[in-house]
């Protein structure tokens, strides 16, 4: 597309018409935009506005649309133009929703639309339609990783999607630590007894399944590519290496048991009749429905005590610091083998808070119907004693010490995940909180290629996620999806339903691969970033800091990007020093172009330019949604969204104060431990920039107050609006800029 | 009976709570407490209760037979239902209260000095003497409950409300020596007894 011709729409409808001159706008966009035309019509995202857009376009009047209407957020069904750049241009939530309606407000709430419209007209002359991604390729091939209770699930459903997969298991057979079980936790209704785990038949249909390969004693040595075309090497049983290419990967590595020996207090190790919970697993399985009998002496159990959160929930050095999530159910579950066999045996549970995710409250009413006896208390230690054990606890409820014999002590241990290789903790030399994270075996679980490391970045405690809550399964590399304990701690019933889940986000993430589209949050974006090889100074600093290991170094040391592995955010292009990274559709210019095409009015006049750059993942949602609730802001803000605070570049602060801007805000998502960022370090990232261009400021002679850097969040309706308020007040307080013509 | 009051009971196990169970009314509602303390946070009484019930409902699985059954904690309930009415467990707990009570009473270890077991006791005899309550009777006896001189002033002070139900024939002061009672007392009196040894023919279950 040689030629530039931009076509301007301005919708007169909702309101627009009656608190704007359209006309004006209209000659803003031919004049100073520099549009071929401008078209104002009644009702813009009606049929007969739309068409009217798509006959220009098929025509080949315009190749770049300005639609100055609504927010972007809004009517995306109906301006929906593959085959042009589009500009949003923003008059109905980001100027007549935010302004009061009265005729002392016009002049102010017409200067703000026209700046909107010049904005659209510099930004879309920047932009060309995202070009198909050249290095999309299909592969419905799911690689799962790990053949317990999740990576069988995971391997069914996409075979049952129609998707073959390969499963990947270590040890010498599958179903992991579920098919060591002798009964597991109730799944359907009255939830009040133990059921059988029925691995075995979920192996018999992985084994029968046409679709499913199965490598036993297998590792995968070797991972590289991208989504869509990974390739992954297994090192097989008979020694040799197959090296297979896949779509997708799931990871369901799964967990490694707490080593109870590292708790002496409670006698694991000095006695037999201590068990881990898996311990009276084995018990119960060798008991095949008979009586369980104690290790030590092969006496039937008479009395059994279970101590919760055994070497978890704790900050003593060496323990778990979180919750695993299943235990309490799992020692009901067991206290159940005693007293369904024979309400006789006494049965203790000693817990501090007792948690019974899903289902697992109805079980734990079962469980004290069945007579269990549950004891609010802290075990203290756990002594042999002449016949047995002695355990003594501390009673909560009746704050009492307290010594019980025993013939078997069970113990509550946690969930280690199975996460390889810690790739962060080279760099994170020590957490702020002084916690450590528990020592997984430092042996790859992918061998992953990648520049960034070898495994998946955990999140916390060892496990690889990147959210538990927003974004599930998501990790941060695409199209590798963790799944099963090794995402968070979870009991067999949440591992099916994680594992299903990943397996669907493997084929979506495939499918989108295939098409060169992108993966989560900004699913179905066809840009990727590309970069002016003459003008790059191999600094690597996009490289390092791309959230989603996205970028990879070629043989001459030049960024290599793997589109298919990108999300889009920008965070390499904020971070480039020399600004050679671009988009088709954003960049350096289209952002800074804006920035510039603001009507910058003389000091004399007293109207003051605040710039915000507001992330469009929270921030500027938040905006639209305050405009909805009409929650107005200062007229002389101009907003401009970007695609993650990470694609920052301190050029366009450096560039505003130049330019004359009185005010700078940065508005991104929540960083940090309990970050909100879609892309996880983009925030983070922007604000530690942000924290450099002080510096820029004292050069300047500029006070540190005229650039503020924010955490906003989706629901700050109310807040978001008062902070560029608050920064209208600043600027009135510090004076207009000096930088001003 | 007398063996019964001091039973040896094993810490945590669930014998005392299979004792319950078998001889208090809704006692197998035990162990279905979770300690949330919601019922003792609602009585009203709360803070005169030697044991609220959360602490007796642990007591009990703690196997601290000796020391529940000697309190007094559940005498002072009075039957407002807060608790079973907030309880998430759906607990009848006043009932169980009462129940508690009714056994140590029945083992003859219950607090001797404690009012309401007085009042009960009074009010119990009242009504299987006669198959229904003798109202002068039970109204004056409790007047003599604590004592015949608080009984005389007590009397005295009551009397001028005495005279006024008399004529207005709510009281009948010949009831005092002449009370008939419902027709089939005997009956009646055979089968409280009756009952009575069954009871503590359960009881002696748990007695060894």
């Amino acid at each position: 597309m040689a030629e530039v011709k931009i076509g301007a729409y301005v919708c007169k409808g909702c309101g627009l018409g009656e608190r704007l001159d359209t006309q004006a706008l209209a000659a803003i966009a031919t004049r100073e935009g520099k549009a071929v035309f401008a078209k104002e019509h009644d009702v813009l995202c009606s049929q007969s506005g739309v068409e009217m857009i798509r006959k220009d376009i098929e025509a080949g009047e315009v190749n770049r649309v300005v639609l100055a209407a609504c927010s972007r957020r809004a009517k995306t069904d109906a301006f929906h133009f593959d085959t042009v750049a589009v500009s949003r241009c923003n008059l109905r939530e980001g100027v007549i929703w935010t302004q009061p309606d009265a005729d002392e407000a016009r002049e102010l709430t017409q200067e703000m639309g026209e700046d909107y419209v010049r904005m659209s007209c510099a930004e879309v002359k920047q932009m060309t339609p995202p070009r198909p991604n050249e290095q999309a390729e299909r592969n419905r091939h799911v690689l799962v990783v790990g053949g317990g209770i999740s990576g069988l699930t995971a391997a069914v459903e996409a075979s049952r999607a129609g998707y073959p997969a390969t499963i990947v298991e270590k040890g010498d057979a599958l179903g992991g630590w579920a098919a060591k079980l002798w009964r597991r936790v109730p799944t359907r209704a009255p939830y009040a007894d133990p059921r059988e785990t029925g691995v075995a038949e979920l192996i018999a249909e992985v084994e029968a399944d046409p679709n499913l390969t199965v490598y036993l004693n297998a590792t995968v040595t070797r991972t590289s590519g991208a989504p869509g075309r990974f390739a992954a090497d297994i090192a097989t049983e008979s020694g040799k290496t197959v090296t297979e290419n896949f779509g997708a990967i799931v990871q369901a590595s799964g967990f490694t048991p707490y080593d109870a020996n590292r708790l002496p207090e409670f006698g694991y190790g000095k006695s037999p009749d201590v068990v881990d919970q898996l311990g009276l697993e084995k018990l119960a399985r060798q008991a095949d429905g008979g009586p369980i009998k104690r290790p030590s002496d092969g006496k039937e159990v008479q009395s059994v005590l279970f101590i919760q959160c055994a070497g978890q929930r704790s900050q003593a050095e060496g323990h778990l610091s979180y919750c695993s999530g299943h235990c309490c159910n799992t020692s009901i579950k067991q206290a159940m083998y005693f007293k369904d066999r024979n309400p006789d045996v006494d049965t203790l549970v000693l817990y501090t808070d007792l948690r019974t995710p899903g289902k697992g409250e109805d079980l734990y009413r079962s469980g004290q119907r069945k007579g269990v006896i549950f004891t609010k208390g802290v075990a203290r230690e756990v002594k042999l004693g002449p016949d047995g054990l002695q355990v003594q606890f501390r009673d909560l409820i009746l704050d009492q010490e307290v010594s019980v014999d025993e013939d078997l002590v069970v113990l509550a241990t946690g969930m280690v995940a199975n996460s390889g290789v810690d790739i962060e903790a080279s760099l994170q030399k020590e957490a702020p909180n002084g916690e450590q994270a528990p020592a997984s075996q430092e042996v790859s679980v992918l061998n992953l290629d990648y520049r960034q490391g070898p495994d998946l970045p955990h999140l916390v405690h060892g496990f690889q996620d990147s959210h538990f809550i927003c974004f599930p399964y998501e990790t941060r590399r695409t199209g590798i999806y963790a799944t099963g304990p090794v995402r968070r701690p979870m009991d067999i019933a949440q591992a099916i339903e994680d594992a299903t889940g990943a397996a669907l986000k493997a084929i979506q993430a495939l499918e989108n691969a295939a098409q060169g589209r992108a993966a989560h949050p900004r699913s179905g974006d066809l840009s990727f970033p590309s970069f002016h090889r003459d003008g790059c100074t191999q600094c690597k600093r996009c490289t390092v800091e791309c959230p989603f290991g996205a970028i990879d170094e070629d043989e001459q040391r030049y960024p290599l990007f793997n589109e298919a592995r990108c999300r889009r955010c920008g965070t390499c292009m904020g971070a480039c020093p020399v600004r050679v990274i671009y988009f088709d559709n954003y960049s350096i210019d289209t952002v800074g172009q804006q920035i510039k095409a603001v009507d910058m009015p003389e000091e004399s006049q007293e109207k003051p330019r605040i710039l915000v750059l507001a992330c469009e993942n929270d921030a500027y949602p938040a905006l639209d949604m305050a405009a909805m609730n009409r929650v107005g802001y200062s007229a002389y803000a101009r907003v401009i969204p970007v695609r993650c605070l990470g694609s920052v570049n301190s050029i366009w602060v450096t560039d505003a104060l130049n330019g004359g801007y009185d005010g700078i805000m940065l508005m991104g998502c929540q960083k940090g431990d309990n970050y909100q960022c879609h892309f996880v370090k983009g925030s983070e990232l922007a604000h530690d920039r942000m924290s450099k261009v002080y510096d820029t400021l004292e050069q300047l002679q500029l006070e540190k107050d005229r650039v503020e850097t924010h955490e906003v969040a989706i629901t700050d309706i109310q807040r978001a609006p008062r902070l560029i308020e608050a920064m209208a007040e600043t600027v009135k307080r510090v004076g207009p800029s000096p930088f001003k013509f | 009976m007398s063996d019964l009051d001091t039973v040896m009971v094993k810490k945590y196990r669930n014998n005392f709570l299979k004792e319950v169970e078998a001889n208090v009314e809704e006692g197998e509602w035990v162990k279905m407490c979770m300690q949330c303390g919601v019922c003792a946070g609602s009585c009203p009484l709360g803070p005169y209760w030697e044991h609220p019930p959360q602490e007796i409902f642990m007591m009990i699985r703690a196997g601290k037979r000796d020391e529940i059954l000697r309190s007094s904690s559940m005498w002072m309930c009075t039957s407002c239902y807060n608790c079973i009415v907030r309880c998430p467990r759906e607990l009848p707990i006043t009932h169980i209260m009462h129940g508690l009570a009714h056994y140590a009473e029945r083992l003859g270890i219950a607090p001797k000095q404690n009012p309401t077991r007085k009042f009960a006791r009074i009010f119990w005899g009242n009504l299987t003497k006669a198959g229904r309550v003798n109202e002068p009777v039970l109204g004056v006896g409790l007047y003599f409950m604590n004592g015949f001189k608080e009984g005389i002033r007590t009397t005295l002070k009551m009397a001028p409300v005495g005279m006024g139900m008399m004529k207005t024939k709510r009281f009948n002061p010949f009831a005092f020596m002449f009370y008939r009672g419902c027709k089939g007392k005997k009956d009646i009196h055979k089968i409280i007894k009756k009952a009575r040894e069954l009871e503590l023919a359960k009881a002696a279950k748990f007695g060894g």
